[in-house]
């Protein structure tokens, strides 16, 4: 079975060989064209040129209704599931054969025979009536995959399936993917993860700037060498750091509740001190109460319960003395008092798309006197031309490329927002930066960066709160690693005794025994 | 509200988007309107040269133009500060219309006044009222999420219903048939730009351009500084891009919601500025004419920006004022036709604004993309 395929720009004449009964892994820092690639494998978009083979047929990819007829399955890194329906109504989405769906109906009868069949192949358990939105993430990736191989897909591709994932959840993955793989079966991995490329895959294609760099056999190759082909060059994801100064604590956070507007309890009574000079991780799987933990704290969402406590002037000893109770303080107050906020979502929260860099510089800072014109708070116009030499200052030595302030927010690429965002946040030297996925979606090159200055804002004395899925970086940069599971912290340690295994089952719920 | 238009590739000249892509929606708008006008009958080039010649051709020609110009110029703003908040205010004709209220009962009641302090009061009540009626609105918006353009169009009927009250049981004058005030007293009449031209020494013909427009170009430069240069309007555009990015930067989403509604009713309610102080010199039913809902078209054609609305503005009034030309001159063209051009106009700058921006992306890209620089 062969596809080769050419297209242009986003994908540059890229040629493909994917062998029948084998894990096919693709890697690649983030733009360089791994989900376009899939895309128009999918048909969710057409190629400009080039031609697709399967099993030496060639196929046109009009449309996804096309590729499943084509037997291949996609399982997105966002599920496409509804989450209100059961498991079965959300198998049949799409292919529920007759008008009638009643529980002796044909098509749900034929659909349940078909479940039940595939779950004893492949040991991929789901109980058919439950409600999706009920089931636990790894649960809902197996009803997605299992959807495709109802569709009888030959070909699955999966985009980041691990993103979610707990360590453990992953190892079932693999698990699974090597029963699919035993059933002659092909599968096409997408990920950044090398230390699962390295643990599951047979063969590996490399992708940068929208060309294939390299293709491997895994037994033939090393996480090493993949990384560097991925960046271009060797990178470097260890860090010497000075040991912390202990200076006193800079916030303590004391039973905290956070509800959403549901009035579902997102952060259950949440206790955790942090100090100044010390770079607290707070890891998790996505969706257990950090983002709402970390908004709470920057004042952007209403506190339900229990105290946030930012300490003035870092005081010496034991984090006495005088206190500032911010609960119910605004984001504007919070910023006035040296706290910074650096959001998970930079899009979507960190800037305005449509607006350009120099606005982006500002937000949030916009009010200060320096950016008035005659640089006095009474001024009531911008001074443009003095915020746009300083952004453009901040851009070099943030290295955001290109360093032009007029260019609108949304055309740099997302390693560059987020160096925009963290130059504006960073520049004040905050006595404490609260800082939700650093190097989301962000390239190898820049990741290294972005951790070099978290780095040296910690050994300039700021109390630094990281929030970050991804357990590789808490594991680098942090100095306490807190686990949050369901909305409360389940276990702290200091991060020279930490063990993965261990976050990994706090990461899963498992509290210590004591 | 702000969404990203697929098929614009990211090194085009930045005026391609506003300039040529307005000028190709024209032209596809004229081109079915002259497929119309030769359904008809008549000639669409003896048509154009006709609407040309009524808009343009003689001082007096162009100054109608310009007085319906004026009316554009407010009702276009006042969309366009609500757009750059995220919001769609359609509610400019009953703000005109309760503005025109403000501003008929300050005529009717102050003036002894000096003519520079009326004016100022004049002005003050009709934005005041025609903040006020989008006040509500607005609250509502930022309070409760009613959704504007459901309560302001609604508030349009309101407006109208409480005017036709007022108009015909209250501030009617007395012993006549028809729903309208007094005419005001001769102080208070704004001073004709042919007045002011032969004050100079120049002689135009009469025309009911007055000072409004002055006071409207006034407007547009104010509003530009509002939206582009002051922390306030920094505000407002970053809830209307991006409200998540807004509350993150500790601004008040409901305070800008607020504050951009009550500018924009207040832009809609100087309508009356122009055609009750300027022109009509009494308060009357109706006298919005419609001029609300078009200041949406001049908007959207306008990009939401000062500039671009006066260019609109000056292109609907060339249509109001050469349109009403037409009808008189050729019998088989009714008033009706005319409206019929320019709902086309509307329809294909306004509605369908960004269909042709695809292919005319891709086009540009060809001719451009070896000159333009790549955005890493």
């Amino acid at each position: 079975m062969c596809k080769t395929f050419g297209a242009v720009r986003a994908n540059d004449d890229i040629s493909l060989a994917l062998a029948k009964g084998k894990i096919h892994g693709i890697v690649g820092e983030n733009g360089a064209g791994k989900t376009t690639l899939m895309n128009v494998l999918y048909g969710c978009q057409r190629a400009d040129a080039g031609e697709i083979y399967i099993n030496g047929a060639r196929r046109s990819l009009r449309s996804s209704a096309a590729a499943i007829r084509a037997g291949i399955g996609m399982v997105h890194q966002h599920f496409m599931l509804v989450d209100n329906f059961s498991v079965l109504e959300n198998i049949m989405l799409g292919c529920e054969r007759g008008m009638f769906l009643g529980a002796n109906s044909p098509g749900p009868r034929q659909a349940r025979a078909e479940l039940q069949r595939l779950a004893a192949e492949y040991a991929l358990h789901a109980d058919p009536d439950a409600l999706t939105g009920d089931l636990p993430v790894g649960a809902q990736q197996r009803v997605e995959m299992l959807k495709t191989l109802v569709r009888g897909a030959e070909i699955l591709i999966l985009d980041e399936p691990t993103g979610v994932l707990t360590p453990q959840e992953a190892d079932d993955l693999f698990r699974i993917l090597r029963v699919i793989r035993g059933q002659g079966k092909t599968v096409v991995l997408i990920t950044h993860k090398l230390r699962e490329i390295m643990a599951v895959s047979d063969r590996v294609t490399v992708m940068r700037d929208g060309r294939v760099v390299a293709v491997r056999e895994t037994e033939d190759t090393s996480a090493g060498e993949l990384s560097e082909l991925m960046v271009g060059r060797a990178v470097v994801m260890e860090y010497s750091a000075a040991p912390p100064r202990d200076s006193g604590a800079a916030l303590t956070v004391k039973n905290l509740r956070v509800r959403d507007r549901q009035r579902v309890v997102r952060v259950r009574d949440v206790n955790l001190s942090l100090r100044s000079g010390e770079i607290l991780g707070v890891a998790g799987v996505a969706g257990n109460g950090q983002s709402e933990l970390l908004e709470a704290l920057a004042g952007m969402c209403k506190v339900d319960g229990g105290e946030i406590i930012f300490h003035r002037g870092g005081g010496e000893g034991d984090g006495g003395g005088q206190g500032e109770a911010a609960a119910g303080s605004s984001p504007s107050q919070l910023r006035a008092a040296g706290i910074a906020h650096v959001p998970e979502d930079r899009r979507a929260t960190g800037m305005v798309a449509v607006e350009n860099a120099s606005h982006a510089a500002i937000l949030g800072y916009h009010c200060e006197a320096q950016y008035r014109r005659g640089q006095t708070p009474r001024g009531i116009f911008f001074d443009w031309p003095f915020i746009s030499a300083q952004t453009r200052r901040r851009m070099d030595e943030f290295d955001v490329r290109p360093p032009l302030p007029e260019i609108r927010a949304a055309q740099f690429s997302g390693g560059n927002q987020q160096k925009l965002i963290l130059a504006r946040e960073m520049v004040r030297e905050p006595r404490v930066l609260l800082i939700g996925q650093p190097t989301r979606g962000v390239d190898i090159g820049a990741i290294e960066f972005i951790h070099r200055k978290i780095l040296a804002l910690r050994d300039q004395g700021s109390a630094i709160l990281l929030v970050s899925v991804e357990l590789e970086e808490i594991l680098a940069l942090a100095d306490r690693i807190a686990v949050m599971f369901n909305g409360a912290v389940v276990g702290e340690t200091p991060a020279a005794a930490a063990d993965e295994k261990q976050l990994g089952r706090w990461m899963a719920g498992v509290r210590d025994e004591s | 509200m702000k969404v990203e238009m697929p098929g614009a590739p990211q090194n085009m000249p930045w005026w391609i988007d506003p300039l040529l892509l307005t000028v190709c929606n024209l032209a596809l708008a004229f081109a079915f309107s002259a497929l119309l006008v030769w359904f008809i009958g008549e000639s669409p080039p003896a048509i154009a040269a006709e609407l040309l010649r009524g808009a343009f051709g003689s001082a007096e020609a162009v100054g109608y133009t310009l007085f319906y110009a004026t009316n554009f110029i407010f009702t276009g703003l006042a969309v366009a500060v609500a757009y750059h908040c995220g919001l769609f205010n359609i509610g400019g004709e009953g703000q005109a219309y309760i503005g025109g209220l403000g501003l008929g009962l300050a005529a009717l009641y102050l003036d002894f006044l000096p003519f520079p302090l009326l004016l100022l009061a004049a002005m003050l009540a009709a934005a005041l009222f025609g903040a006020g009626w989008s006040l509500v609105p607005a609250v509502l918006q930022a309070r409760r999420g009613s959704h504007v353009v459901i309560t302001t169009i609604m508030f349009n009927f309101i407006a109208a219903a409480l005017m036709n009250y007022l108009l015909v049981n209250v501030l009617i004058k007395p012993g006549s048939m028809s729903p309208e005030t007094r005419v005001f007293a001769d102080s208070t009449h704004l001073p004709m730009v042919h007045d002011m031209a032969a004050a100079v020494g120049l002689t135009l013909s009469a025309s009911p351009l007055n000072l409004s427009f002055f006071i409207a170009l006034l407007c547009c430069v104010a509003v530009w500084l509002f939206l582009w240069h002051m922390p306030w309007g920094y505000e407002v555009r970053t809830v209307g891009g991006n409200p998540r990015a807004a509350v993150y930067a500790g601004i008040s989403p409901s305070r800008c919601i607020i504050l951009a509604m009550c500018l924009s009713g207040g832009l809609a309610g100087l309508l009356s500025l122009n055609e009750i102080l300027g022109s009509q010199h009494r308060l009357l039913i109706e006298f919005t004419a419609g001029y609300g809902f078009v200041g949406i078209a001049v908007a959207l054609m306008g990009r939401s920006h000062p500039a671009g609305i006066v260019l609109a503005a000056i292109l609907f009034g060339a249509l109001y004022q050469g349109g009403a030309e037409l009808a008189y001159t050729f019998e088989r063209i009714s008033k009706d036709i005319v409206i019929v051009i320019q709902g086309l106009v509307i329809l294909f700058t306004g509605a369908l604004g960004f269909m042709l921006r695809p292919p005319l992306g891709a086009a540009c890209a060809k001719i451009f993309s070896g000159g333009g620089r790549a955005v890493a």
